[in-house]
């Protein structure tokens, strides 16, 4: 598997998930796991650059693909953002959200045309128990024009 | 998560083979549902037979004007797909309902069609459920009931299927395409789930060692459109949910088709209501009437008896829009 730019030799059970592959086998532990049910959205990474949830991805089924996490995009001007706009509190949820904003950046035909509302329906899969929503979507709108 | 044999098959005629010749093998599409449910110790197959790989993931138009979506389209995919966009709105409007962006990108067609209830005592291993464990009993009945069903119930299970895209489906007189090693088969889509009866844990007429290839369309209906009422905003399941096409002429319903999600085991087809539209007025006063006649049968329970009322309402509003719809065009 590529992962955030290197090749990584995995020898890994099927049943063990891509979160698991990657934060307890290669040490990558910027994707987060909350729920562990494709609820919450902290282990959200880029695969071939479309966001997913690596809670429910087997890692043999991504076993040819390039894996994005927080830590391979760094520095991003998003990142930036969040701090400047408060867009988190505690953290915890924060990679997961960037790299998610990053999918759906990619994902919207015109991102600098997008409403806080569309921002906020296209975001759902990633929650934030602080509650910084109001500062997620800021930063997010301010990257996207 | 319990051990298990992982294959990749490339080819469909292998795929069918690996999971003929393995009794304890399942499918494994984007993973979204069959990853959590084996994780919670629900699903226990021996074999996963990964069908991503196979080449069935493309959207062809149908020659007379229908489409023909591959069963590994991701769910992402088949809703931006222009087509989708622009000749069945239901569909794309339904797939962006459901889930979250990120689970819509891996989750494949296949996959959505068999997507197991989100009943909460069917996910908990301590309560008693008679389709994760025929004959057990069901706490549901008597239990906490908000999100589950009120037509098509049985004394045995009175769990939703949960999925937005089949109710577009449902509605869009969808035919689904299977592959065995018996040959290949077409199942209407209204026929492809079944009723609990005694037996809730038969979900649908599906073989187990049937692979879902494709999901095909007839031509376009009339203008078509999907809502959803749910507890959030966005990212729940349907507590009730509407997909509905309408062709209106001089005032008189010329074309209706409606289904329901969130009320009942399957993806409902209304088709009482459709018999009592069709050739009517296309009055808000004819669609309560029709809507009323649908949920009749209904067989409610203290917590989810609030669906008969928010289903009509559903119903009538996505009419009224319809129309309005049809008069700005
Ligand atoms: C947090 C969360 C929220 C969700 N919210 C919604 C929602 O609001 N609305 C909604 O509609 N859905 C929702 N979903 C469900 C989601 O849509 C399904 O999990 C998804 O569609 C399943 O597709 P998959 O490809 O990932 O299936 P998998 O998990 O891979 O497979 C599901 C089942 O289908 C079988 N299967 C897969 N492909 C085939 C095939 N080609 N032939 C035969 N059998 C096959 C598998 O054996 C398995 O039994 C939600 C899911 C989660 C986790
Ligand atoms: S309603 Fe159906 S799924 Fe839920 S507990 Fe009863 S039998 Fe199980
Ligand atoms: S940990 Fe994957 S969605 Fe919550
Ligand atoms: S910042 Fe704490 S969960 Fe989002």
């Amino acid at each position: 598997m590529r992962v955030n730019g290197t090749d990584e030799k995995l020898d890994v059970e099927p049943w063990v998930s891509l979160l698991d592959a990657l934060r307890e086998r290669l040490g990558v532990t910027g994707p987060k796991k909350g729920c562990d049910q494709g609820a919450c959205g902290a282990c959200t990474v880029l695969a071939d650059g479309v966001r997913i949830n690596a809670c429910l991805a087997l890692a043999v089924q991504y076993a040819d693909k390039e894996i994005t996490t927080i830590e391979g995009v760094t520095p991003h001007p998003l990142q930036e953002a969040f701090v400047r706009h408060d867009g988190f509190q505690c953290g915890y949820c924060t990679s997961g959200q960037i790299c998610s904003a990053i999918g759906m950046l990619n994902e919207a035909e015109d991102p600098a045309a997008l409403t806080d509302a569309e921002i906020r329906e296209r975001m759902s899969g990633n929650l934030c128990r602080c509650g910084a929503y109001n500062g997620i979507v800021e930063a997010i709108k301010e990257v996207a024009r | 998560m319990r051990p298990f044999a992982y294959v990749k098959p490339a080819d469909v005629a292998e795929a069918v083979q690996a999971v003929a010749t393995e009794p304890g093998a399942k499918f494994l599409g984007g993973g979204t549902n069959l990853v959590d449910l084996m994780r919670e110790g629900i699903e226990r197959p021996h074999t996963v037979v990964d069908v991503t790989g196979l080449p069935l993931d493309e959207v062809h138009e149908l020659p007379g004007g229908g489409l023909r979506i591959g069963a590994l389209v991701r769910n992402s995919v088949l809703a931006a797909h222009p087509r989708v966009r622009t000749s069945y709105p239901v569909l794309s409007q339904a797939i962006l309902a459901g889930a979250s962006a990120q689970l819509r990108n891996m989750a494949t067609v296949g996959g959505n069609l068999l997507q197991r209830t989100r009943c909460p005592y069917f996910y908990d291993l301590a309560a008693a459920c008679n389709k994760r464990e025929p004959g057990a009993g069901c706490d549901a009945i008597g239990g906490f009931t908000r999100s589950h069903a009120i037509l098509g119930v049985s004394d045995s299970c009175i769990a939703t299927h949960p999925s937005d895209m089949c109710v577009a489906l449902a509605a869009l007189d969808a035919v689904v395409e299977v592959r065995s090693v018996r040959g290949t088969r077409r199942i209407p889509l209204v026929d492809f789930h079944v009723l609990p009866g005694d037996t809730p844990h038969v979900e649908t007429t599906l073989a187990a060692d049937e692979l879902i290839t494709a999901v095909e369309l007839p031509p376009s209906p009339a203008p078509s459109r999907y809502r959803k009422v749910r507890d959030r905003a966005s990212y729940a399941f349907a507590l009730v949910s509407v997909a509905a096409a309408l062709e209106v002429r001089d005032g008189t319903v010329a074309a209706v088709r409606l289904a329901l999600g969130g009320v009942a085991p399957k993806p409902w087809r209304a088709r009482e209501a459709e018999r009592l539209l069709l050739g009517g007025p296309a009055t808000e006063e004819a669609f309560r009437q029709a809507a009323d006649a649908e949920l009749a049968p209904a067989t409610a329970r203290p917590g989810n008896a609030f669906k008969s009322g928010l289903a009509r309402a559903t119903i009538t509003a996505t009419l009224r829009e319809l129309i309005i719809e049809g008069e700005a065009a």
